[in-house]
C-alpha cells in the first residue's frame, strides 16, 4: 500500500452561533503517496490550513473520509496510531516548545508514550542529528534563533518516527537564513529518509523544491502538477492571488515581449542558462547573420 | 534635513550583570525627512531594539536620539509628544485590537492626542481609506474581520495619528502574496501622499527592493550599512554572509555577469531587469516557444 494520506470527497464546515455555516472545504479529493513531497499553496482563507489539519485528525471531515495509511481518521481508537504516523509542525516555534532544554523538549512526546529511556536517548540523538541541532542539545530554547527553534520542533516530531510530516507555514516567522535552514532540513528528510512531506507555504521558492504542487482556492483544488506545470501558469496563479518565483516572472514577461524562452523556468540556474543561450544565439546571428544563428546543441 | 538622527546610540541589556549584552552598539545614523527606508537584519541583529529607540520606547544606555534636531530625552516629560510624532506598528499588530468597533479602535490614538471629535472622525476616515477598509466596516467589531483586515485596522490606528514618521515592524508577516502586495502598496501610497517618513522592517529582500528607496542593515548590534537600495544590494556576498540575502533577480544578474554577459550589475527589480535585457538583446522577430 503506497498511499500515505487519502482525502475522499471531503467537505468541512463550521458554524458560529447565530450565523450561517461556512463551508471551508468543498468536495475535495487528494492523495499523497509515501515518500512524496507535496507543497500546498493558496491565499489566506483558501482552506489550505484546514485541509492540513485533516491530515492527522486535528479536524474531522463534515462529509467524506480521510484515510491515513488506510486508517479512517474518525476511528477514535486509532487516534494514537494516526498522530504517531503523521506529525505536525506549526508556524510559530515559540508555541511549540515546552521544555527548558533542547533535548528534553525533543524527548517530551516519547516520555509521554512510555518509551524505554535507552530508546528515548537513541531517538532524540538521531532526531537532533537529522536536523543539524545535535550540538545544541543542552542549550535552552530561548538561546536559539527562530530557524534553530523551528528545527528543534521538527526534531520533536521526528523522534516519534512518523512516516509523514505536515508543516503549516513553518518559515513564515523566520529570517532568510532561518528559512534556508528549515527548507534544507525538510528536503533532506524527504530525500535521505524518504519521509513524506506536506508543506503549506506562501513562499514560491520553497514550493519549487516539491515533487508536486497543489493549489487550493475556495476549499477546492484548482491547480495541481509538478512545480514546472503549475508555475508555468503565471496568469492563472496571479488570478488566484498567488505569485511565481521572480525568475519565472522575468521569463514570462520576456516571452510576452517576443523573446524565445522556455515557459517552464522555475530555478535560478535554469534562468541563467536560458538567458545565456539567448545571448549566444544573438551573437551567432549578428556575426554571420546566417539562418543557423541559434546554438547547435547536437554534437 | 534629517528628521531622525542617532549619535553613538548604544543599548545594553541587563547592565551590571553577567548577562550584560549590547543589543545596539554605537549606531550613528541620519534619516532624511520623507525617506522610505527598508530595515533589514537577521533575527537578533538589533533592528527591533533600534527602532524602539526612535519613539522613546527604549532609552539609550548611552548616546542620543534626535527628532528634528531635538534630543528626545532632553526633557523626559516631552516623550509623550515624541510618541505621537513617531508611530510604531508592531509585528502581528492585529493582536492589539481591543475596542468594540473598528472606528473606536482607530480613533483611540487620535483621541488620546487631544484631537476634537470632528478631527478624530476625519482622521479615522482618512486612515481607513489609506488602508482600503470600506466605510461600512466602521461600526463592525474588529474581531469579526479577516486576519488581513484586522492588520489593516491596526495600521490605520497609527496612520490616523498623522505621525511624521511611521515605523512598521514586518507588516506583511504571515500574509499571502496578494495581501502582502496590497498592504505594501497602501503604505507606499500613504508615504507618497502625506510625505511621511516610513521605516519598514522586512525579511523579504524582494519587498525592500520593490518599495523602499534606502536600506538600513543591522548586524550584530551594529549599523552595517545605510545607503540606497541599489548600493546595498550590490554587496550581495557580504549580505549572504550576514545571513541575509538579495532578491533572486539580483543573484541571476550577478551570475550572468560572472559568466561574462554584458548586463548591468545592480539589478534588483523585475522591471529594471527587463529593461536591461531588452537593451542588450534587440528582438530579432523570434517566435515564442509554444506549449
Amino acid at each position: 500500500m503506497n498511499q500515505q494520506i487519502t482525502v475522499n470527497h471531503v467537505c468541512f464546515e463550521y458554524q458560529r452561533e447565530g450565523e450561517e455555516p461556512v463551508l471551508v472545504l468543498q468536495d475535495l479529493n487528494l492523495s499523497i503517496q509515501k515518500g512524496e513531497f507535496v507543497a500546498v499553496l493558496g491565499h489566506n482563507g483558501s482552506g489550505k490550513s484546514t485541509l492540513a489539519k485533516h491530515f492527522n485528525a486535528l479536524l474531522l471531515p463534515t462529509v467524506g473520509t480521510v484515510l491515513v495509511n488506510g486508517i479512517d481518521t474518525t476511528d477514535e481508537n486509532r487516534l494514537f496510531d494516526i498522530r504517531q504516523q503523521v506529525g505536525m509542525v506549526f508556524q510559530n516555534p515559540d508555541n511549540q516548545i515546552v521544555a527548558t532544554i533542547v533535548e528534553e523538549d525533543v524527548a517530551f512526546a516519547l516520555e509521554n508514550l512510555g518509551v524505554p529511556s535507552a530508546e528515548i536517548r537513541r531517538r532524540v540523538d538521531d532526531a537532533l542529528r537529522a536536523v543539524g541541532m545535535y550540538e545544541f542539545r543542552n542549550h535552552a530554547p530561548h538561546q536559539l534563533s527562530g530557524g534553530q527553534k523551528q528545527r528543534v520542533a521538527i526534531a520533536g516530531i521526528l523522534a516519534m518516527r512518523p512516516e509523514c510530516i505536515v508543516l503549516d507555514e513553518p518559515t513564515a516567522m523566520l529570517d532568510p537564513k532561518g528559512r534556508r535552514e528549515v527548507l534544507k532540513t525538510i528536503t533532506e528528510l524527504n530525500r535521505e529518509h524518504q519521509t513524506t512531506i506536506a508543506l503549506i507555504t506562501h513562499y514560491m521558492e520553497e514550493a519549487v523544491q516539491a515533487d508536486r504542487v497543489v493549489v487550493v482556492d475556495h476549499g477546492k483544488i484548482v491547480l495541481e502538477g509538478t512545480p514546472k506545470q503549475v508555475f508555468s501558469q503565471v496568469e492563472r496563479l496571479k488570478e488566484l492571488g498567488l505569485d511565481v518565483p521572480q525568475v519565472t516572472e522575468l521569463c514570462y514577461l520576456l516571452r510576452r515581449e517576443g523573446y524565445d524562452l522556455p515557459d517552464d523556468i522555475i530555478t535560478e540556474e535554469e534562468c541563467v542558462r536560458a538567458l545565456e543561450a539567448l545571448f549566444a544565439a544573438q551573437k551567432g546571428t549578428t556575426l554571420g547573420d546566417s539562418e543557423n544563428g541559434t546554438f547547435d546543441v547536437s554534437i | 534635513m534629517a528628521i531622525l538622527k542617532t549619535e553613538h546610540l548604544t543599548y545594553r541589556y541587563s547592565p551590571g550583570t553577567p548577562f550584560e549584552k549590547a543589543a545596539v552598539s554605537d549606531v550613528n545614523l541620519e534619516i532624511e525627512e520623507g525617506a522610505f527606508v527598508g530595515v533589514i537584519g537577521h533575527t537578533g541583529s538589533g533592528k527591533s531594539t533600534l527602532i524602539q529607540h526612535f519613539n522613546g520606547l527604549l532609552r539609550p544606555s548611552s548616546g542620543h536620539v534626535y527628532l528634528d534636531g531635538q534630543d528626545i530625552w532632553a526633557d523626559k516629560k516631552k516623550i509623550r509628544s515624541v510618541r505621537f510624532q513617531v508611530g510604531l506598528v508592531f509585528q502581528y499588530p492585529e493582536y492589539q485590537l481591543f475596542e468594540e468597533t473598528v472606528f473606536k479602535d482607530i480613533a483611540f490614538g487620535p483621541t488620546n492626542m487631544g484631537m476634537t471629535p470632528d478631527e478624530v472622525k476625519r482622521a479615522v476616515e482618512e486612515a481607513m481609506e489609506f488602508v482600503g477598509l470600506s466605510a461600512s466596516l466602521a461600526q463592525k467589531s474588529p474581531f469579526d474581520l479577516s486576519g488581513g483586515q484586522k492588520r489593516r485596522v491596526a495600521i490605520a490606528g497609527v496612520m490616523a495619528m498623522r505621525p511624521r514618521v511611521l515605523i512598521l515592524d514586518e507588516p506583511t508577516a504571515g500574509l499571502d502574496p496578494k495581501g502582502r502586495d496590497r498592504i505594501l502598496k497602501q503604505i507606499r501610497a500613504f508615504h507618497d501622499q502625506t510625505k511621511t517618513t516610513v521605516l519598514l522592517v522586512s525579511h523579504s529582500m524582494e519587498d525592500i527592493a520593490d518599495y523602499a528607496e534606502k536600506a538600513l542593515v543591522m548586524n550584530h548590534a551594529k549599523l552595517f550599512a545605510y545607503d540606497t537600495v541599489e548600493s546595498v544590494f550590490s554587496r550581495s556576498k557580504e549580505l549572504e554572509e550576514l545571513g541575509l540575502s538579495v532578491p533572486q533577480i539580483t543573484r541571476v544578474f550577478h551570475k550572468l555577469r560572472a559568466d561574462g554577459m554584458p548586463v548591468r550589475e545592480n539589478v534588483y527589480t523585475i522591471p529594471y531587469a527587463i529593461k536591461d535585457l531588452m537593451r542588450q538583446l534587440p528582438k530579432k522577430g523570434g517566435v515564442p516557444h509554444d506549449s
